[in-house]
């Protein structure tokens, strides 16, 4: 009653963002390059923050050019870091927005929105005797969370990178190996190839004796899965994969209104608003010209393309598009 | 329809090439969006927010009478940015893009007594989409006004000009009243209909907030400047409703901005909707600081052709736009808020009287005074 109609929180989150009670969110403190186009990010969770298991997740929200997008990456950090902090570690892809921003541009300082950690690509508590890492890329990042956060006594890795200097933690992998708490394979795939994964008979002799944790590209993981299904051990392979397929923007596709519950085909210039009432669904509307924004509505999946500029629009959590000036660019599922 | 077209000059092709001109300004705009903008915005509600609550805390004292100027000055500030950068812009959906739920048009909430909801459905959509067509705009003169020679005159008219500085101090209950249609809901008895009384409890409920927190809670906390308190928050909100309510007459009232028909905007094209736009609007000219204390409204031409664009872009859109104006031969009318005001004033009191038959029987559009 004091603030109406603002919360009182409106203007603690002026003073004291990272406050118990805010909404979860971050400050970066640092970021140590990697490799040439990965970085770790050092962040100083809110009071809020539950804290993580090793080989956890975190979907982060950060401000790129302005506009708040949301990506998950893997904890890095181990579980019980004495300052608090926690890292997460980021390899650029090529036009990756967000991680670009992080590797590249981001200045410490800056606020970012968290999500609590979460998935199930963990050790479990009962700690298997043999281990088995099985990674490429930046899938080594959760794994590298689990090899900080706690000591194992058998435990191997396999690991896929196109150049030695391309391997992220190479030194402190190499260190493990020196102090004997790890058998390391490297694999370089530009000088060795891809990994056939018919050779791990030969680098692991006894993978299907391990427990296995697997993370890398989908190529990766497919065959990963053949091989521990084909042997009848796919109970001790554990996978984690990476963010689903990226959208490919088409002309027109199939709309999910999906709290009706219809589908319906759209062609790529109909507005969303018209598709959907054509269908029976009650949609929202006002001036039917773009300017009120009184149709606006969550974009679960797909993408839509604004039918004034032509700019393509993917959905992403929190996105929100006027119907009236949007179209099917692809298939796409509406929260009508 | 005004007895001369300003825009007969232009042929329809003209008509969609300056569409196109226009639609070409907006593109750019949006693909420039970035860091900068919400970067402004955000300093923006931080610096409002900060501005109430030192006003606020000063007003505790305001048993004092320097206390009393200085809070009563400043919570007028912080609620004319609340209102007109902050609020209007951001329920327009203005800063939409920026993804933060925060300061989203589907959920910012501002210091008014009518709420966002209903506010956003009879501003951005009844009053942006039918820019000054009679009868379908209600911004022009809210219901209560006879603002067009065109419109017919009743005795009830003779009043206007006290209506009008009645709205003024209690604008933003005129809002209110507006957004929920009171007059013809009165009229026509339609106050039964359960929509309309879940829309009349809704703005009942803001009310009571609002007027709970101004003139009962912040009072109490005042203790010894109980009275001092609620007499500076009365005068915060007359002061933010004076000029509020000024900032916009400016808009759409002066000398020089048309009005239309009905009829004319059937089967209107995206160049026709501009050119009614460019038409229907007036801006104030200033100082940066005079743009900014109106919500950049001053850009009233530029915010109605690009509602949805960020505020602060409107001063770099004017210098375009108004160089569409010229090549076109266009009036932009525009000048500083005191002869506006007038302006704007001078209609009402003209339009109280019904129209002076000139020789030949046309109206009289008191030409004089279009500013130029
Ligand atoms: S209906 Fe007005 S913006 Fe879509």
């Amino acid at each position: 009653m004091v603030t109406t109609p603002l919360l009182p929180s409106d203007y603690l989150d002026l003073v004291s963002p990272l406050r118990a009670g805010a909404d979860l969110c971050g400050r970066i403190e640092a970021v140590h390059p990697e490799t040439g186009d990965a970085a770790t990010v050092v962040i100083r969770p809110g009071r809020g923050w539950r804290g993580h298991t090793a080989g956890q997740y975190v979907r982060i929200g950060v401000d790129v050019d302005g506009v708040r997008l949301w990506r998950a990456y893997s904890l890095t950090s181990p579980t019980h870091r004495r300052d608090g902090r926690v890292t997460i570690t980021v390899k650029a892809i090529p036009d990756g927005k967000v991680s670009n921003h992080l590797v590249r541009r981001v200045k410490p300082g800056t606020l970012v929105q968290l999500d609590h950690p979460t998935g199930d690509f963990v050790l479990p508590q009962a700690r298997p005797a043999k281990v088995f890492y099985l990674t490429a890329g930046s899938g080594i990042t959760p794994v590298m969370g689990m090899l900080r956060d706690s000591e194992l006594d058998d435990v191997v890795m396999v690991h896929c990178a196109p150049r030695p200097q391309d391997v992220i933690f190479r030194n402190e992998l190499h260190d493990l190996v020196a102090e004997k708490k790890l058998r390391l394979i490297e694999v370089h795939t530009d000088t060795d190839g891809m990994l056939d994964i018919a050779r791990l008979d030969e680098l692991v002799p006894d993978w299907a004796e391990r427990e296995t944790w697997a993370c890398g590209p989908a190529g990766l993981l497919d065959a990963a899965e053949g091989h521990w299904t084909g042997h009848g051990v796919q109970e001790r392979l554990h996978t984690e994969r990476f963010r689903p397929g990226i959208v490919v923007a088409g002309d027109g596709g199939e709309v999910t209104f999906s709290a009706s519950g219809k589908t319906v085909a759209a062609d790529g210039a109909t507005p969303l608003l018209d598709i959907g009432e054509e269908a029976g669904v009650l949609m929202p509307s006002g001036c039917r010209m773009g300017i009120c924004f009184g149709c606006v509505t969550p974009l679960k999946a797909g993408a839509v393309r604004d039918l004034r500029t032509g700019g393509i629009t993917e959905a992403e959590p929190g996105v929100l598009i006027q119907t009236c000036v949007s179209a099917a660019a692809g298939p796409c599922d509406i929260e009508r | 329809m005004t007895a001369i077209d300003p825009t007969a000059h232009l042929t329809s092709e003209q008509i969609e090439e300056l569409g196109r001109e226009l639609d070409a300004i907006r593109d750019e705009v949006i693909a420039g969006r970035g860091e900068k903008d919400a970067a402004y915005i955000r300093k923006v509600i931080a610096a409002q927010r900060k501005l109430e609550l030192v006003s606020r805390g000063v007003l505790l004292f305001s048993i004092f009478p320097p206390a009393w100027l200085l809070g009563t000055a400043g919570l007028s500030v912080a609620k004319i940015m609340d209102n007109m950068e902050i609020g209007h812009n951001i329920l327009h959906g203005q800063w939409d893009w920026m993804r933060d739920p925060k300061i989203h048009s589907t959920t910012w909430e501002w210091d008014h007594v009518s709420p966002s909801e209903q506010w956003k459905h009879s501003h951005n959509e009844l009053h942006h989409t039918y820019t000054n067509v009679i009868g379908k705009d209600n911004d022009l003169g809210y219901g209560i006004m006879r603002v067009d020679e065109d419109q017919k005159w009743h005795p009830f008219h003779l009043g206007q000009p006290l209506w009008n500085f009645l709205n003024a101090c209690f604008f933003e209950y005129g809002i209110a009243a507006y957004d929920l249609e009171l007059g013809k809901n009165l009229h026509k008895r339609r106050r039964k209909t359960p929509e309309f009384r879940a829309r009349a409890k809704a703005v009942g409920r803001k009310i009571r907030k609002q007027v709970l927190k101004d003139y009962v809670i912040h009072p109490l906390l005042s203790g010894p400047s109980f009275l001092p308190t609620l007499a500076a928050t009365f005068t915060a909100n007359l002061v933010r409703n004076l000029w509020t309510h000024s900032v916009i007459m400016c808009g759409h009232f002066p000398e020089g901005v048309q009005v239309f028909e009905r009829r004319s905007i059937e089967g209107e094209t995206r160049g026709q909707w501009y050119l009614r736009q460019m038409m229907g609007s007036a801006n104030i000219s200033g100082s940066k600081a005079m743009h900014f204390m109106t919500g950049n409204l001053s850009h009233q031409i530029e915010h109605h052709l690009f509602p949805d664009l960020p505020s602060n872009r409107y001063a770099e859109v004017a210098v375009k736009v108004r160089a569409l104006f010229e090549k076109y031969e266009l009036e932009y009318v525009t000048g500083p808020l005191p002869k506006q005001v007038f302006s704007a004033w001078h209609k009402v009191f003209r339009l109280a009287l019904p129209n002076k038959e000139t020789k030949a029987g046309a109206p009289d559009h008191g030409k004089e005074l279009v500013a130029a």
